[in-house]
């Protein structure tokens, strides 16, 4: 009785615990070039997860404005922005956290929007609902995913 | 400044051609049509245009040669099924007045030629700028006690199909001074508005990207000299507006109202940036 009590309470502390490791999007520190030190969860990304939030088209999204080799066999790559092949050698995890986060932290006035951004914006809508939608919104890629996505690209390296 | 330098860096980086390209587009053709209308789709950027674009581009120029190849025969032109209908509209008498278009302005051919053209346009009696819906709607509702077509239903759009028909090869020239200038500016200052959760303005997709793929979509100058446009995604005639709020949509944004001031505005500016373009009727876009 007494043990299964303490080994709920114990549950209930480390659920907190990693609660309370999530770096909300107001409270997320820049260094001076957008770069973000501090993982957003203190949980390790997940490269695999990342591979599969960069080609979903209602997640990362992200080929739809970047060619990368490494994913030529999901369709459809945009020209946008930069072709992504060597970028884990281009930049280091901040950076690409920075950039992944905020890019117009790193990047002013970029087109890659920021896909950890919640408020602020002109006309938020309800998703692709076209309706109008209440600010905070859900951030385009949660916490986590964002690690995945750095942890990702921290793998195309140059060769 | 420092943004154009990234954006030309990046531009630079892009071109590669390992990627599979979605939509082939035919740069270098040319448009006539029936082998005898030719119509402009290259033309020097008006002037209120310096220093963003140089040349302004019909959307048929970015399209497949085999679509391109549906707008060059009236006969292939899925969208002129519609304008034969709305030929059979013109003639039929509709509300409490027992009048139709043609009781007032005989036969369309006449009445309105080079009317696309020009429009949106400052209507002197309305005190503001009306498009040609509008003018429609405003016939309907005051001169033949009819009801208002849906702003971009298919009545509306047949009838906007069948009006711009009159204007087939004529440049697009409407006024931006004037008392048409201030819905210009406001209308100037959605199109660099960066709307929604995707932060994304009208330019950064048709003016900073046109030419490039995003995902498999080839990005044109997202201009309205087509319009009212066929579209083979839906078979349908897409109005002005229509498309407008499919884009803003698209940026995760609340749109604004077809029909709306706002449309309205976006609009004469958006067909100010392809003054010079021939009206091309009814167009032929995926
Ligand atoms: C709407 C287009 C768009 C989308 C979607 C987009 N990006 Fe970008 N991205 C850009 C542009 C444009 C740049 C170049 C920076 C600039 O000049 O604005 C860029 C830059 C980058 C860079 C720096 C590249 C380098 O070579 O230095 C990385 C890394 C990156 N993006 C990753 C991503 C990832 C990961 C995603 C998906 C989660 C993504 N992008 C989604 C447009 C986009
Ligand atoms: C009772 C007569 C009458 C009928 C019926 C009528 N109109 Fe009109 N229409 C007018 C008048 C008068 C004007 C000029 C209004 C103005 O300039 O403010 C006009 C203007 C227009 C214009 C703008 C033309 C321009 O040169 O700027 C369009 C387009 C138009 N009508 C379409 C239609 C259509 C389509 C119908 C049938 C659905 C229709 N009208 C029925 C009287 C009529
Ligand atoms: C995220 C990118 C994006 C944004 C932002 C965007 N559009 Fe588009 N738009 C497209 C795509 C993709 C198409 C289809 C391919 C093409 O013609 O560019 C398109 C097509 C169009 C067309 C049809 C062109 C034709 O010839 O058939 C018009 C008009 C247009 N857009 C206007 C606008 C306006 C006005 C805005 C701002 C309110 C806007 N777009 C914002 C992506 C965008």
């Amino acid at each position: 009785m007494r043990l299964t009590k303490i080994t709920t309470v114990a549950a209930v502390l480390t659920a907190g615990a990693a609660v309370a490791e999530i770096v909300a999007p107001g409270d997320v520190v820049f260094d001076e070039y957008g770069a973000i030190e501090k993982s957003l969860t203190g949980v390790a990304g997940d490269p695999a997860n990342g591979e599969k939030i960069m080609v979903t088209k209602s997640k990362g999204n992200c080929i739809a404005c970047h060619e990368v080799t490494a994913l030529d066999y999901a369709p459809f790559h945009g020209e946008v922005g930069p072709i992504l092949d060597g970028v884990g050698s281009r930049w280091n995890e901040a950076e690409l956290r920075g950039i992944i986060a905020f890019a117009k932290m790193t990047y002013e006035g970029s087109m890659m929007p920021n896909f950890y951004q919640v408020e602020g914006f002109i006309r938020p809508g309800d998703g692709f609902t076209g309706k109008a939608g209440t600010e905070p919104l859900p951030p385009l890629l949660a916490a986590q995913e964002i690690e995945d996505v750095v942890a990702y690209l921290l793998t195309l390296e140059d060769e | 400044m420092k943004i154009k330098t990234l954006s030309a860096i990046a531009a630079m980086l892009v071109s590669t051609p390992f990627v599979a390209v979605a939509d082939e587009a035919d740069k270098d053709a040319n448009l006539v049509v029936n082998g005898e209308v030719e119509l402009v789709t290259r033309a020097p950027a008006p002037a209120h245009l310096e220093g963003a674009v140089d040349e302004v581009i019909s959307g048929w120029l970015f399209r497949t040669s085999e679509t391109q190849s549906l707008q060059m025969d009236d006969f292939d032109n899925p969208g002129m099924i519609f304008v034969d209908q709305a030929m059979d509209d013109w003639g039929t008498a509709v509300g409490s007045e027992g009048k139709s278009c043609a009781d007032c302005h005989g036969a369309v051919e006449d009445s309105m030629e080079g009317v696309r053209a020009v429009y949106p346009k400052w209507n002197e009696t309305a005190g503001e700028v009306r498009t040609v819906a509008q003018m429609i709607n405003e016939c309907r509702t005051d001169r033949m006690g009819a009801d208002a077509l849906g702003y971009t239903s298919a009545a509306m759009a047949r009838m906007e199909a069948l009006i711009s028909m009159q204007s087939r090869g004529m440049p697009v020239n409407v006024a931006i001074d004037g008392p048409a200038q201030e819905t210009w500016e406001w209308g100037k200052e959605l199109y660099y508005t960066r709307t929604g959760q995707l932060q994304m303005s009208c330019a950064n997709c048709h003016e900073d990207n046109y030419g490039n793929n995003i995902r498999a979509d080839h990005l044109s100058q997202g201009q309205i000299n087509g319009f009212p446009v066929y579209r083979l995604k839906n078979a349908k005639l897409t109005t002005p507006h229509g498309r407008f709020k499919g884009c803003v949509r698209d940026t995760r944004a609340e749109t604004y109202g077809t029909g709306s001031d706002a449309f309205v505005a976006l609009e004469l500016y958006v067909a100010s940036r392809g003054n010079g373009l021939s009206v091309e009727g009814v167009s032929v876009r995926n």
